[in-house]
């Protein structure tokens, strides 16, 4: 019997909760264009996790750079910063039980506050920032808190429909404890009208699924004559407990 | 009325889009000097146990179109078996393997390249011994939902037939687009969106 199980302390090493598909979005969505070729179209296989959905990669702090939460500096020339409205974002990732998922790797992209990305494949006339390299990442605390300091970026058009624009965003890729719980998804911004007319926001039904990736402004943490801040809590698979479930000999 | 379950609802899932290799191998797509590396483009040392292989692929859309936009994460166990995970507990993975790789595809051919290991066999539930496979994660434009799904390997046949995951495969014509063909060190395991060969993908 894995005592750390039952004490709640150490790893665990239950399988996750069924993903609710009906939450997440189809694959097949058309008005967003680049899924129908993209778009499974047979059912998937269902399957209970294994040990190789159960585990997953851990990531040290020792990866990280003074700088890696902080956009404003870390791709610019030394004395200069990012260009645009200065905010923190900062939130916890929990699971579906409430639970803080500590140390574990929270990386995040965004265009600048013109709505530009540097990328080769970027074909928006908005200006690229010198200053602005659009990436950062950092690892959760022991109670799942993270922060970053980056520039609010610019909603930016892009070729779908003759005349779609994407809402201001941040894309964030987030690690759990197993590899199941892997997840990409992008935060809006409140208030921001472009969020409901957006076509890859609209590949999600529910929506209160949309009002759970859209960030609220906080004004208490907000630093005065400084930064705004915006509150974004990420949430990942729970898992259930292995107590009463069948074990493997030995264990 | 009855007591709330007061469960939260796991943040719905977003496009990667055209951009994730700013995120996450941004030194892929020149933007140097942020991290010293791209995280999980090197999987073995000198000192990892196990035999070494290569896995080629792409992963190709429904018009035969390879992805060049794509990311591909892979997870997998050691040369034993183990996972170097805390969530593992039957023992000690091996110190020189992470087990975890990342790979932005080749710019112009969108290939997708893992230098590692063959992986030992990892106990199902039951404690039955499921065939050496790879786990894939697989995001990019167009694609809603990360996709899940394993590779397995050409020269395992025995132990690929009493594997319980591929036994759970309805339709039989459908194993072989999770098994990938050997030739000398390397596997080549092209992932199909769609069509004839649609890979089968998990929800797992
Ligand atoms: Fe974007």
């Amino acid at each position: 019997m894995n005592h750390a199980n039952m004490t709640n302390k150490g790893p665990e090493t239950g399988a996750f909760f069924q993903r609710d598909r009906e939450w997440h979005p189809q694959a097949f969505t058309p008005w967003y264009k680049t899924s129908v070729t993209r778009s499974p179209q047979r059912a998937l296989l269902s399957m209970d996790n294994t040990l190789s959905e159960i585990t997953g990669p851990t990531f040290g702090h020792n990866i990280l750079g003074e700088h890696d939460n902080d956009l404003l500096i870390n791709f610019a020339k030394p004395g200069e910063t990012a260009i645009g409205p200065r905010i923190i974002v900062y939130g916890r990732v929990l699971d579906e039980r409430g639970m803080p998922v500590p140390n574990v790797l929270v990386e995040f992209w965004q265009a600048n506050a013109g709505g530009r990305y540097r990328h080769k494949k970027e074909g928006y006339v908005a200006a690229l920032d010198p200053n602005f390299g659009g990436c950062g990442r950092t690892i959760t605390d022991e109670n799942g808190f993270y922060n970053f300091r980056t520039i609010q970026p610019g909603p930016y058009p892009w070729p779908n429909g003759v005349n779609d624009w994407r809402p201001a965003h941040i894309h964030f890729s987030v690690f759990g404890h197993g590899f199941a719980q892997r997840l990409i998804t992008q935060m809006y911004f409140e208030g921001d009208p472009m969020i409901d007319l957006c076509p890859i926001v609209k590949t999600i039904n529910d929506p209160e699924a949309i009002r759970g990736l859209t960030a609220a402004l906080d004004m208490q943490a907000t630093i005065p004559m400084d930064s705004r801040a915006y509150k974004f809590d990420i949430v990942l698979r729970g898992r259930r407990s292995t107590l009463f479930e069948n074990r493997l000999e030995g264990n | 009325m009855v007591q709330p379950l007061n469960r939260l609802k796991e943040s719905a899932s977003q496009t990667a889009g055209p951009y994730v290799h700013i995120g996450l191998t941004p030194n892929f797509c020149e933007i140097g000097g942020v991290y010293p590396e791209d995280l999980g483009t090197k999987m073995v040392n000198d000192k990892t146990k196990g035999e070494r292989i290569t896995v080629i692929g792409r992963v190709i859309d429904g018009t035969g179109t390879p992805l060049k936009d794509a990311l591909i994460e892979i997870w997998q166990a050691d040369a034993d078996g183990l996972h170097n995970s805390p969530s593992e507990t039957r023992g000690t993975a091996d110190p020189n393997f992470v087990g975890w790789g990342r790979s932005p595809g080749n710019m112009d051919t969108g290939e997708f390249v893992f230098e590692t290991i063959k992986p030992g066999r990892v106990p199902f539930k039951d404690g039955r011994l499921m065939a050496p496979h790879i786990s894939f994660w697989i995001v990019a434009r167009g694609i809603n939902i990360g996709l899940n799904t394993r590779m397995y390997f050409g020269d395992e046949e025995k132990a690929n037939e009493e594997d319980p995951i591929l036994a759970r495969i309805e339709h039989r014509v459908r194993v072989p687009t999770l098994i990938a063909p050997r030739d000398g060190n390397t596997y080549r395991f092209d992932i199909h969106l769609q069509g004839e060969k649609e890979t089968v993908f998990f929800d797992s």
